[in-house]
């Protein structure tokens, strides 16, 4: 898959306290939740996302809480892609089960916001069409890429894989 | 021979039904447990339904426990919480808690003998790894992992590598537990331990109580790591065999267990800390933080919110008062904790010094309810997290303790250590 879209620009250990404060986690709807997305990071965010847009981040994305609605906001926000140098544990996992489409890569650390950027999901090259540099993706494993494969964690389970 | 491994690589080699594991390795592990809460079990059951679940695997094996914004804090969390108790009803759940038996979940689980020695646990709620200083290995993960492991009895994990932490020398009075984790969590960083496990050891933690071992567990998530886990010993049998619901197994690492490397830390000239807004490694000494005004104090959470983290903020409580400008907010994790507190006389304590004693729940901690905080306020916390907005306005502040300094700043209206508001008759380096 292509994925080609403009990028907003977050920090270092942004925690799922920013991306979906629990002031609003006495709700599952994904809709709702979309609509505090990145709130507590950036007040302005979910007036401003728009679909097929990029998170690029720095160290540690999503560290904090397991709160599955952190990446749960972000997919149904539109966010095609979230890239940062490195993902925290849980939210690395709970992306995967969910299906958002994650990337670790160098090309978080220099893209800013407004960048656009080209990325090939199957390959993992990351091209800042603005800076007109190429990147590589870290690879993903063996096992998540099946977990893709299948269509998420419920899938993998419905298949009758989980042994 | 399989090859020496840790407890943690032991435990996780027998819920694979393997001889060996090795770190990076992927696994299907059989739980032994599976738990979540009112805010992470109402999206894993939506997907158990989806994925037509009809019953779970064992429902001896699942815990669901409503702690997070109970009693319900308002119409929503009301239906969230409805949710959670319909299924619990609907599929017999054995672990599920509601009315005045509910408690924080990881000072419930261990008090009720629901996690035992030897147990690999899953739960969603990112401070499961607390129920390592059982010398268990569990892990926080996400509703669809808890909603998969309700339907199959398992999960997928990638065996982590482990980082040892060795504590060495005397502990200093005032020096608690939760003073150990946070300058661990200082000096390896919010992400130092991403993706590991820490082994958490030597003769200070050899000599720590259950209730420190929980805390410091409870906080491994705070350098990022899978889990912590405190080996066995006879305070961990003497703990927990009085209480366990299923026979406990005891791991203990080989001596040749292979580490990515070893942190040692010396106690003996350490002193109570503080983690400064807004990150858990963001650590100084009490003596060295300056004025810092507070506006609250939070003593309870699922880090610090048992019978001896009570005990600790009475004994600094007793006879005196809390700064009138201070919101003093004392939670016992559970029932149980609840009305031993009371049999102590601790809850006479903290009314009379003026303080708020709230039924169990994870409340404030979280930005939840029973304590959230204004633009620009500024509180004390034994709680595990000080992000931006974590306990309410994303322009207050959060500086997480121990029991010790919470209540000593809450008498003195600013952070303040143990000793300055101990009375005459206390004798310098002699607890209790």
């Amino acid at each position: 898959m292509i994925i080609s879209g403009k990028v907003h620009k977050f920090g270092d250990d942004v925690n799922t306290d920013e991306i979906i404060p629990a002031r609003y986690l006495n709700t599952s709807d994904a809709r709702e939740l979309a609509s505090h997305v990145m709130e507590d990071a950036d007040p302005r965010f979910p007036a401003k996302v728009q679909s097929g847009d990029i998170i690029a981040a720095g160290k540690n994305f999503g560290c904090g809480s397991s709160r599955e609605h952190a990446p749960l906001a972000i997919k149904a926000a539109g966010v095609a892609c979230v890239i940062a140098e490195s993902f925290a544990r849980i939210f690395y996992r709970n992306a995967f089960n969910i299906g958002l489409t994650i990337m670790e890569s160098a090309a978080a650390a220099e893209a800013r916001t407004g960048h656009v950027l080209r990325i090939d999901t199957t390959t993992g090259r990351i091209t800042n069409v603005t800076l007109k540099r190429s990147y590589s993706a870290k690879p993903i494993p063996p096992f998540m890429q099946d977990l893709i494969a299948a269509g998420g964690l419920m899938q993998y389970v419905r298949k009758g894989k989980m042994k | 021979m399989p090859r020496p491994m840790t407890l943690g690589e032991k435990m996780l080699a027998h819920a694979a039904g393997a001889k060996s594991v090795s770190p990076g390795d992927i696994i299907m592990a059989k739980l032994d447990l599976c738990l979540g809460n009112d805010i992470t079990a109402p999206l894993a059951i939506q997907a158990f339904y989806r994925n037509k679940g009809k019953r779970v695997f064992n429902r001896r094996k699942v815990a669901l426990v409503p702690d997070h914004f109970t009693p319900n804090k308002d119409i929503k969390s009301a239906e969230q919480a409805k949710i959670v108790r319909e299924f619990a009803r609907e599929q017999r759940i054995l672990y599920y808690w509601d009315q005045g038996e509910v408690g924080i979940e990881h000072a419930l689980l261990p008090e009720q003998g629901v996690v035992v020695p030897g147990d690999v646990v899953i739960g969603a709620d990112s401070h499961t790894c607390t129920y390592g200083a059982l010398g268990a290995f569990a892990t926080g993960v996400g509703s669809t992992d808890l909603a998969a492991a309700m339907l199959t009895g398992k999960a997928w994990f990638k065996v982590p590598s482990t980082i040892k932490l060795v504590f060495k020398g005397r502990l200093p009075a005032d020096v608690t537990a939760k003073d150990l984790i946070l300058t661990a969590i200082g000096r390896l960083g919010v992400e130092g331990a991403n993706y590991k496990a820490l082994e958490i050891t030597g003769p200070v933690i050899d000599k720590l109580s259950m209730e420190g071992r929980l805390t410091m567990c409870n906080m491994a998530i705070e350098a990022g790591a899978k889990t912590g886990i405190v080996p066995p010993d006879e305070i961990t049998r003497a703990y927990a065999e009085p209480r366990a619901q299923r026979k406990p197994r005891y791991y203990f690492s080989d001596a040749a267990a292979v580490y990515e490397r070893v942190e040692e830390f010396n106690v003996t000239a350490m002193e109570p800390v503080v983690a400064k807004p807004h990150l858990p490694s963001n650590v100084v000494p009490v003596s060295e933080v300056g004025n810092v005004v507070l506006d609250q104090a939070v003593i309870g959470s699922c880090t610090n919110g048992r019978i001896e983290d009570l005990r600790e903020a009475a004994m600094l409580l007793k006879g005196k008062k809390v700064s009138p400008h201070v919101r003093t907010i004392i939670i016992p994790a559970t029932p149980m904790i609840w009305r031993q507190a009371l049999k102590e006389g601790l809850i006479d304590i903290f009314m009379a010094a003026g303080c708020i004693v709230s039924p169990p729940t994870c409340g404030p901690c979280l930005g939840g309810h029973m304590g959230v905080l204004a633009e620009g306020e500024k509180a004390v916390s034994t709680t595990n997290r000080n992000f931006v907005g974590r306990m309410g306005h994303t322009k207050s502040e959060v500086y997480l303790a121990s029991p010790g300094v919470a209540a000593a700043s809450a008498i003195k209206g600013r952070l303040a250590l143990p000793r300055e508001v101990r009375g005459s008759g206390w004798k310098q380096g002699v607890k209790k």
